[in-house]
């Protein structure tokens, strides 16, 4: 099976554009962070990004088969490690949602879930015999995927809860849903809407409250998407320069290399960098695409697709959100933001991508 | 690398259809591929059009948004100028004073407790200061303390590093003297209101400026109000200064010399405690306004930038009006001391000589009305000198029918009264002379002759301001020219002639001096080695018995007295307005102080200036009281004049 691992056959633009967008990742991290107590945060994240494609090398030399063989398994763990950190993992910015491992670092359980999420669906829709899917299977699946969502919402963070979404969708999508059944969802999610709403946190009831209308309360949860706001339209057609926006440099804009890193590039390099750097995510993109319709087979396909949604939602919520016309979720751009576990979770993904790609002649 | 593992359930999957067929079993889902490629394309469109409207559309917008984030001004507040008197003494001050103010936007509530604990400020208090402000925005910071002592100054210093949310602000405040002393004169500053920003006038005041508001303070606030300074510094979110941008200097507001004289301003102060009413001293020379009272006053240091209301109301409320300057704003009916205008009056017209005579019997008829005099003895024979002396009512009766209101009037007019005297100060009032035109002007009825002989002892319509009086008498005394009365010397002072015979001036002088010195109504205001002249004047509140009535209050007369000396040539010119104070030989007294503390000091002065050149002395000697130290610089006298001066010397 060796030949499956030559580096030829790996999925190059797929990399590089990866690369690409990491590596102003990390300018950009730099430039956010000068003077600050982050300031170490650029070089961290590049080697999270080395650490994250040696990973990437784990994940595809595995057979995707061998792992959806052995997710259940990882499925089990994934919701005990949830509930552990729960109870002792470290809490930070109003969350529980890291865990300790050895050497001092801290890792985000929910981060690697994804993936588990993602292989999760891929392999249950693929042991369907059905043409359509039925009311019961979809109950089933979306049951499964309830349980690790809930224990994130628990931490709460309820972003990457919704992160686990996206893949579920486009798996149950893709698989064939009768149109009775996108209806009835549409209906169940338009009543539960007004019951999701009375159970979320007071901080998350103001951040959708500010989303709607950022300017009633400049200085709460509305501040945020305003210095956004101001950060992106500064920029203007060529932007700033790096390290010459002031909103990023003043620190005007809240964590400008995590989740609003986007905003604080759009200040720096303006349109045009936004444009360049926009089309880089989608051809990235549509490039996992096309290794889902050159997949050998159906789980295949699933995988990829689900690294696509996944991919797609993070970057539809989190630059949406920098111009302020999604909610303040908290969930960063993949490959840009700084952050070890989503680092290493997107290059696994992408390694996910490539094991796929590297398996698509067999038998 | 081991080879691919496939669990049971995909072999069996994998076995199922065959290696084509799973090649094309992936293509059941093309269709739904394309869809989410073009929801993708959408996505992305969605996100660009975001971009689009934010840096392209309005990119400026946002630009000055950032840069009002980045950049703050900072106000570098100038201080005003000083106030100063005739002598160079100052009169108002400024001082330093610091504020301290709450950042909200990094206030720790733990550190309420050691914060009020430095300032000595009541815990409580202040924590529930701190909770009324959480519905306001958070950059709205919260003043808890003005006028830091030294020792509380020190505290913050010495905590600013680990309470970064106290942050000190420094201010010139104004320094008024105690005890509302030449209250009204000052005036005090304020912040410009909202209303006052609104109009015009004020248009080049901007919010939170602190501008005069009253008397002189209001009046020269251009001089006295300098330009504040702005530090421009770039700020982080924070609100640290990164960087100072460009830095200018406050220009301190220029210092205003009053003509106003201390020494005198204190005697007559002194002189209106506990009474209410006006003094207003003035060099006849040169309009110099030397002292100004009026009373009840008020403290202007209670003003200096933001009045508390209910100090505000204990002021707004009291029924004397203490924010009245009665010097240029009360209008009373002048009584007698309205007669040596009527007796110009009669004298210049020709209706009367210096040898008319009347008879008083104590009261008089005219056009069917009983009059009487002030005394019901009546003074038997008078004339001119003794009419005033005596101020014998019947005789000015007689004096007044015979001018005839016009001629009242016109005199009247020339010696500027029923104007506004043009003084330096907001808020003048103007005084009525009435005249046949008047009267058709303002009720549309022809003047009845009978009204003129209660104008003829300065009852009925006419009305006065004790400012007016002392131009009006320096009119007189100067032989009918008057010089606008101010109080701070600048350039060119407007000035008024109608020349009046010299002759006639001496007469009626003549007869101020007897008032004074040959036993008349003003007797009070005798100092033995001067001339001092003066009239007195009782004024009947329009309807005394209709106020009683109505107020249940005892009103009484106002007593006036108008002072001036020496004869010869006078230097000065007194005027006491004293409410209810029954009769005018009452505010005599008053009007004597101002003249006394006026002619020690010039004798106090002029010793000075002997002891300090010695061989001067038996010079100065022979010639009785040495000349003061060179008086302002007086505008050249006219011939009519001159011969006024000569002519009063010379008869007596």
């Amino acid at each position: 099976m060796t030949r499956y691992l030559r580096p030829r056959d790996l999925d190059w633009t797929l990399l590089i554009i990866s690369l690409i967008i990491c590596g102003v990742g990390v300018l950009q991290i730099y430039s956010a962070t000068r003077g600050t107590v982050w300031q170490d945060a650029w070089w961290k994240q590049i080697i999270y990004i080395a650490a994250g494609i040696l990973l990437m090398w784990l994940t595809l030399a595995i057979d995707y088969h061998t792992l959806m063989n052995h997710v259940f398994p990882m499925y089990g763990l994934s919701v005990l490690a949830l509930i552990c950190v729960l109870f002792i993992g470290r809490q930070a910015y109003g969350g529980r949602r890291w865990i300790a491992v050895a050497g001092g670092f801290h890792f985000q359980v929910s981060e690697f879930v994804k993936l588990v999420i993602i292989l999760l669906v891929a392999r249950f829709l693929t042991e369907l015999r059905t043409e359509d899917l039925e009311g019961r299977d979809m109950a089933k699946i979306a049951g499964l995927v309830a349980v690790p969502m809930v224990l994130v919402m628990k931490q709460p963070d309820l972003g990457t809860a919704l992160t686990y979404l996206p893949a579920l969708a486009a798996g149950m999508f893709l698989a064939g849903m009768r149109r009775r059944y996108l209806i009835a969802i549409s209906v169940v999610v338009l009543l539960v809407l007004p019951v999701g709403l009375s159970v979320l946190k007071d901080y998350q009831k103001a951040r959708l409250v500010s989303f709607l209308d950022p300017d009633r309360d400049p200085h709460g949860s509305g501040y945020q998407v305003i210095q956004s706001k101001i950060a992106v339209g500064a920029g203007g057609m060529w932007g700033k320069g790096l390290t010459k926006g002031s909103q990023t440099q003043l620190r005007f804009l809240p964590v400008p290399h995590t989740d609003f890193i986007f905003s604080a590039f759009a200040e720096e390099h303006g349109f045009v960098g936004v444009i360049v750097v926009l089309a880089l995510y989608f051809i990235l993109i549509m490039q996992i695409v096309q290794n889902a319709q050159t997949a050998s087979d159906r789980a295949g396909m699933y995988i990829c697709m689900g690294v696509a949604s996944l991919l797609l939602f993070h970057v539809l919520v989190n630059v949406g959100m920098v111009v302020g016309r999604m909610p303040t979720t908290g969930i960063p751009l993949p490959l840009m933001s700084a952050g070890g576990s989503n680092v290493l979770s997107n290059f696994m993904m992408l390694g996910l991508v490539n094991n796929v790609r590297l398996r698509r002649f067999v038998n | 690398m081991p080879p691919p593992a496939t669990g049971p359930e995909l072999e069996h999957q994998a076995t199922l259809p065959g290696k084509q067929a799973r090649r094309e079993d992936v293509k059941f889902a093309a269709g739904k591929i394309a869809v989410f490629q073009y929801a993708c394309v959408i996505i992305f469109l969605f996100l660009i059009t975001g971009f689009w409207a934010l840096q392209i559309q309005n990119p400026q917008m946002y630009n000055e948004q950032a840069e009002r984030n980045r950049i703050k001004s900072l106000p570098i507040p100038s201080p005003r100028g000083k106030i100063l008197d005739r002598d160079g003494r100052v009169i108002v001050d400024n001082h330093s004073s610091y504020s301290l103010i709450l950042t909200r936007e990094i206030l720790k509530t733990e550190h309420l407790r050691t914060i009020a604990d430095g300032l000595n400020l009541d815990y409580d208090d202040l924590s529930a200061r701190v909770r009324r402000y959480t519905s306001r925005p958070k950059y709205d910071p919260i003043v808890i303390k003005e006028e830091l002592t030294p020792a509380e100054l020190s505290f913050v210093e010495s905590h600013r590093d680990f309470f970064p949310e106290m942050e000190l602000i420094h201010a010139q405040r104004r320094l008024y003297p105690q005890n509302g002393f030449a209250a009204h004169v000052i005036g005090y500053t304020g912040e410009v209101s909202e209303q006052e920003l609104d109009s015009p006038d004020f248009a080049k005041y901007s919010q939170g400026d602190v501008i005069g508001k009253f008397g002189i303070e209001r009046q020269y606030n251009d001089t006295l109000m300098g330009v504040d300074g702005e530090r421009q510094v770039v700020v982080d979110n924070r609100g640290k200064t990164r960087e100072v941008l460009a830095n200018k200097e406050a220009i301190p507001g220029k210092d205003l010399q009053l003509t106003l004289d201390l020494d005198l301003q204190a005697v007559a102060e002194l002189a209106m405690e506990g009474k209410n009413g006006a003094v207003v001293a003035m060099d006849p020379r040169t309009g110099e306004v030397l002292a100004m009272v009026s009373r009840p006053t008020f403290d202007p240091n209670k003003f200096a930038v933001r009045i508390k209301s209910s100090d505000w109301r204990e002021i707004a409320d009291n029924p004397d009006h203490p924010l009245l300057n009665r010097a240029i704003q009360a209008q009373f009916a002048p009584g007698s001391t309205f007669k040596p205008i009527v007796a110009i009056a009669g004298l210049e017209s020709g209706a009367i000589d210096d040898q008319y005579t009347v008879h008083c019997s104590g009261g008089a008829s005219f056009y069917g009305h009983y009059h009487k005099c002030h005394i019901k003895t009546g003074h038997g024979a008078v004339s001119l000198h003794r009419g005033i002396v005596q101020s014998c009512d019947v005789y000015f009766y007689n004096v007044g029918d015979r001018t005839g209101i016009d001629k009242i009037a016109f005199y009247a007019n020339q010696a500027g009264l029923g104007q506004k005297t043009g003084i330096d100060l907001p808020h003048e009032a103007e005084g009525v002379v009435p005249s046949s035109a008047w009267k058709i002007r303002n009720f549309r009825e022809k003047w009845y002759a009978g009204e003129t002989i209660s104008v003829a002892i300065g009852q009925g319509a006419v009305t006065v301001t004790p400012v007016q009086l002392a131009r009006a008498y320096s009119w007189l005394i100067n032989g009918g020219l008057w010089h606008q009365p101010h109080l701070v010397k600048r350039g060119q002072v407007p000035e008024h002639s109608w020349p009046i015979s010299a002759d006639n001036v001496a007469k009626v002088i003549y007869g101020t001096y007897g008032v004074v010195n040959e036993g008349g109504t003003g007797v009070r205001a005798q100092l033995p080695g001067l001339n001092v002249c003066g009239k007195t004047g009782t004024a009947q509140l329009a309807s005394d018995e209709f106020l009683k009535g109505k107020t249940g209050k005892e009103y009484k007369n106002n007593a006036w007295f108008v002072g001036f000396a020496p004869r010869e040539a006078p230097e000065i010119v007194v005027v006491a307005l004293f409410e209810n104070g029954a009769e005018g030989p009452l505010a005599a007294p008053i009007a004597r102080d101002v003249l006394k503390a006026y002619f020690d000091k010039k004798a106090r002065l002029a010793a000075e200036r002997v002891s300090s050149r010695p061989t001067g002395i038996g010079q100065l000697m022979r010639f009785g009281l040495p000349q003061p130290p060179a008086p302002p610089p007086a505008k050249p006298e006219s011939p009519i004049v001159e011969a006024a001066y000569f002519s009063s010397a010379a008869e007596r």
